[in-house]
């Protein structure tokens, strides 16, 4: 493996690989995972799950169930209709939602009835004694027929099955095509997947004093938005506490996924005892609030004939499933990258949300943004091979320049900053190209068929909210905070802990991020810092991780509250050194006055002064050493009112290209990866080792997504793949090895120029994936136009190419 | 069937004891609930994910897919079994930090397991062998590259006569 990622030599800690502070809790098992809490005299429950696509609720027969020994109690949809709201809602008001169905069950696995019991064992015996009639009705499976004429409607409130349609149009599209010398078109299907983490979504739930609730739950970030929760379970937000668990991987599966919260917190308070609910993988994978993205595409994009793209016209409908609980920000992804890293001006961009009887979708790495980087390398590699031009060649011909950033896209989201060209060039040595090129023309003569697919892509990072809603001419809550917050505290003795504000970790790397920030400031041992999770009612506001911000947003968070805990140090030292605090400096976790190394404070000694002689403070200095910040995210602006220009929502982008080199058997449609390379720019590197471990994980789930994964529905709705036996995750087998570099274009907006880098990974395969496909098989004229990309698919491709 | 019961003995990193459990209790929930081995953790419940993979008499097993009576008589070894003290890691789990081969943890145990069998029963294998080897635990984090290095650097630390036995 050749890493090769520059060290950054200006910092001390930034930029180096050192081990994860996160690491031992979870070598030697004690993760403490939202399965690992047991509450003295805890519940556990079951959940009994729709075998139909859509159905009518009949009569529900609990009687039996409640004779089995160790259940408890049973509820279903009409006690929650009855005792709570309607859960947290961002889409349509008149698409609601109980985490137990009411009256209609819309989708196969939806959830019906609870059991809660002594133990799950006795929970599910409890789920196979109820009796449920349903009234099956007439399923939507197909989601253009869904918004088409005469279709069965699932929610009557709502009217029909079209959530959402919008059309926007940047530029001078109609002349852009009209000028154009090539147009290129396509129909195109991104599959549904999921981030389905190993560790699902999970709750326990206990009514503690005076009428509060606590839950421990690893799936609520938005720590700002938890009131939401606390609504549809009719508690005041003050009485409603959550403390963050880690979790087994979230990958988008757990962003504010509340469901499993709110049942729990349900049953707690109805059964006045500590209530833990947590999926098994059926849950999870029938009902999880986070199915990916299911997008149908009629795409067209324009060029000149010397390869300059200059119009993109977009047509998508997104299969939604049953419920639309997080509204089309899955699009307004889309839109902050929807150029790519090309100097494109002109687009169109439709959207139809349709609602069909599956599992509701919501966020997967990338949120939406994986899918339009596909759709777009797609449609230029196709307009290439038109236009009788290589894919870097392409490429290069369209760059947006390095010397044009911060650079404005169609949308109205900013670039901060990038080198493309730098990028391809690195990738295109690291494979060394020729050599591959070469081999491929050698193995051609043999009757062998390797494809290379290069393509270079977007990664977002640092969402603003404002993507939720611009959507919206009038919309009811135009939200434009998304902070994250920290404290900082040296402790009596002189020792740091770093308290965040947000969901507790998901399997990134939070506090070795956060400890190596604070040893950079202060000049202390990262391993020494001990870092911990606020709960909910002692936390400042947070976001927490999704569309790659954590980074970026803790950075600022930490600088801003060291800042404010040097001061106070300063000010302390000064007094006792009686030396002015603008001559003070801190090195190595000493104070001292600059140039006179004796004259100087341990931080020890500072906090003993701190906490214990308040009669040795400078006057007007409290007691402690504590401070925090709440960093909001630096660079965003509203959108404008005919929505011509979306503002700034997305700003620090990262870019990446892959370079993936696959053969495949002609005979079987079977591929095998022979070379993979991938350099991402993700601005100044914190910790090359954690970044590259994102890169590589992130690809091995866009190889699933391309190559493995699919939530299959069959054409009754009927859900085919409630297991891992038909739910393909790629096994160390399907994986390859990485070939990893970097290049570093600093953001400058942000701390230290940190970019998000948590998605790249995903963001970029399946393109490359596609591409090499393509190209191995282009004798046949193969086209990969759907994910998952399956054998049968190549096979039948071949096949055509053959015969004509 | 529900209620009915046994009485086992069996050794759990090894130390012998003897429980009364319900003969449908599976090992795993055995391990968990009975025992506090929270290193044994439950992905799928269907034997694929192989996470709550655990060593019966040295061989790898999914304990999801056993029932506690089944191990009656055996010898079971649980992550916690190498090393449970922070400040003296398990050379098999020192190298999984070094190597940063693990993100969120889950699969976890269940690789540092695989991987202790492969060194002692399985020699010199190659890294396209070892891929191979560990294909039947999934880690939905890493991407596998790090786990691969870490099984090789792990396999160096065993043989260097300073850190083996343990």
């Amino acid at each position: 493996m050749a890493t090769s990622i520059e060290e950054k030599p200006d910092f001390k800690w930034i930029g180096k690989s050192i081990r994860r502070v996160e690491d031992p809790r979870y070598l030697v098992g004690r993760g403490g995972y939202i399965g690992d809490i047991k509450l003295p005299g805890m519940l556990y429950t079951a959940v009994l799950r729709s075998p139909f696509a859509h159905a009518r609720i009949g009569s529900i027969d609990t009687g039996e169930a409640l004779e089995v020994p160790g259940v408890v109690a049973v509820f279903t949809g009409q006690d929650c209709k009855e005792k709570m709201n309607p859960c947290a809602n961002f889409g349509p008001p008149t698409i609601t939602q109980y985490p137990l169905a009411v009256d209609k069950v819309r989708y196969c696995g939806e959830a019906v009835v609870a059991v809660v019991a002594e133990s799950r064992y006795a929970a599910e015996d409890g789920v196979e004694a109820v009796e449920v009639d349903f009234e099956p009705l007439d399923p939507v499976v197909d989601p253009i027929a869904a918004i088409g004429p005469g279709a069965p409607v699932l929610h009557e409130e709502h009217g029909n099955n079209l959530a959402y349609e919008r059309i926007f149009e940047f530029g001078e599209v109609d002349d852009a095509f009209r000028e154009a010398d090539v147009v290129v078109e396509d129909k195109l299907h991104w599959g549904r997947s999921s981030g389905m983490p190993l560790d699902t979504c999970g709750a326990v739930a206990r009514p503690a004093l005076n009428g509060s609730l606590e839950v421990y739950c690893n799936s609520l970030n938005f720590n700002f938005f938890i009131w939401l929760v606390a609504a549809a379970l009719k508690l005041p937000s003050n009485k409603f506490t959550v403390i963050p668990v880690p979790a087994g991987g979230s990958f988008g599966s757990k962003f504010f996924a509340h469901k499993v919260p709110t049942l729990a917190g349900f049953l707690a308070l109805q059964t006045g005892r500590p209530v833990a609910y947590i999926e098994d993988r059926l849950d999870h994978i029938t009902n999880s609030d986070h199915h990916g993205s299911d997008r149908y595409y009629d795409v067209r994009m324009g060029l000149k004939s010397d390869g300059t793209i200059t119009a993109l016209d977009v047509d998508v409908v997104d299969d939604y499933g049953a419920y639309l609980q997080f509204g089309v920000g899955t699009h307004g992804n889309s839109l902050s990258q929807a150029v790519g890293p090309y100097r494109l001006k002109n687009l169109r961009y439709r959207l139809r949300a349709a609602l069909t009887n599956k599992c509701q979708q919501g966020a997967y790495r990338g949120f939406g943004s994986e899918v339009q980087n596909w759709v777009l390398e797609r449609m230029v590699d196709k307009a290439a091979r038109q236009l009788g031009m290589g894919p870097e060649e392409i490429r290069r011909h369209n760059f947006i320049q390095p010397d044009e950033f911060p650079y404005k896209i169609p949308t109205g989201n900013i670039y901060d900053s990038g080198n493309y060209p730098a990028v391809l060039q690195r990738a295109i040595e690291m494979l060394d190209l020729d050599k591959w090129r070469t081999e491929q023309e050698r193995a051609r003569k043999e009757g062998r068929h390797i494809g290379i697919g290069v393509v270079t892509t977007q990664e977002r990072s640092v969402f603003s909210s404002t993507e939720f809603w611009f959507w919206f001419d009038k919309p009811a809550f135009p939200l434009t905070s998304s902070p994250e917050s920290v404290t900082l505290t040296i402790d009596p003795t002189g020792e740091f802990q770093v308290q965040m504000h947000s969901q507790a970790m998901w399997g990134n790397s939070p506090e070795t991020v956060a400890a190596m920030l604070v040893a950079e400031e202060f000049g202390v041992d990262p391993y020494k810092v001990n870092v911990s999770y606020a709960d909910s009612a002692h936390s400042l506001p947070g976001t927490g991780p999704g569309g790659s911000r954590f980074t970026v947003m803790i950075a600022g968070a930490v600088r801003g509250a060291s800042k404010r805990l040097r001061a106070k140090l300063f000010k302390i030292a000064a007094h006792e050194l009686e030396a002015s605090e603008d001559d003070l400096e801190i090195v190595e976790g000493v104070v001292r006055v600059k140039g006179v190394p004796d004259k100087s404070r341990s931080l020890a000694e500072l906090a003993s002064t701190a906490y214990f002689f308040a009669l040795n403070l400078p006057e007007g200095v409290e007691s402690g050493l504590e401070e925090s910040c709440t960093y909001d995210h630096p660079y965003t602006t509203l959108p404008s009112d005919d929505r011509k220009d979306l503002g700034v929502f997305y700003p620090f982008m990262g870019h990446a290209c892959h370079i993936a080199v696959i053969e495949i058997d002609a005979e079987t449609g079977t591929h095998k990866f022979l070379d993979y390379v991938a350099v991402h720019d993700a601005g100044t590197v914190v910790n090359p080792k954690t970044l590259a471990g994102h890169v590589t994980g992130g690809a091995a789930q866009g190889i699933g997504s391309a190559m493995y994964e699919e939530l299959v529905y069959d054409e009754d709705g009927q859900f085919k793949c409630s297991t891992f036996m038909d739910y393909l995750i790629p096994t160390a087998m399907e994986v390859p090895e990485f070939k990893l570099g970097h290049v570093e274009t600093p953001s400058p907006y942000t701390e230290f120029g940190i970019k998000g880098g948590g998605e790249g990974g995903r963001m970029v395969a399946p393109a490359a994936i596609s591409a090499a496909i393509d190209d191995a098989l282009s004798d046949y004229g193969v086209r990969i136009t759907q994910l998952p990309i399956k054998p049968s698919e190549i096979l039948r491709q071949i096949e055509t190419g053959t015969q004509s | 069937m529900a209620g009915d019961m046994r009485s086992i003995t069996l050794t759990i990193n090894g130390r012998q004891l003897s429980r009364d459990v319900e003969t449908r209790l599976t090992l795993a929930d055995f391990l968990r609930d009975h025992l506090d081995l929270t290193g044994v953790h439950l992905g799928c419940e269907h034997g694929v994910c192989g996470c709550c993979t655990v060593l019966l008499d040295g061989r790898s097993v999914r304990s999801c897919l056993m029932f506690a009576v089944q191990a009656d008589g055996h010898e079971i070894e649980t992550v916690e079994g190498l090393s449970t003290d922070i400040d003296k890691l398990h050379p098999i789990q020192e190298a999984f930090s070094e190597e940063h081969a693990l993100q969120c943890g889950f699969c976890t145990p269940a690789m540092i397991l695989r991987t202790k069998e492969l060194i002692t029963n399985d020699g010199e294998l190659s890294r396209e062998e070892i891929r191979e080897q560990l294909s039947g635990i999934l880690c939905r984090c890493t991407g596998y590259q790090n786990i691969v290095n870490a099984v090789v650097s792990a396999r160096e630390k065993m043989h260097d006569p300073q850190v083996a036995g343990r």
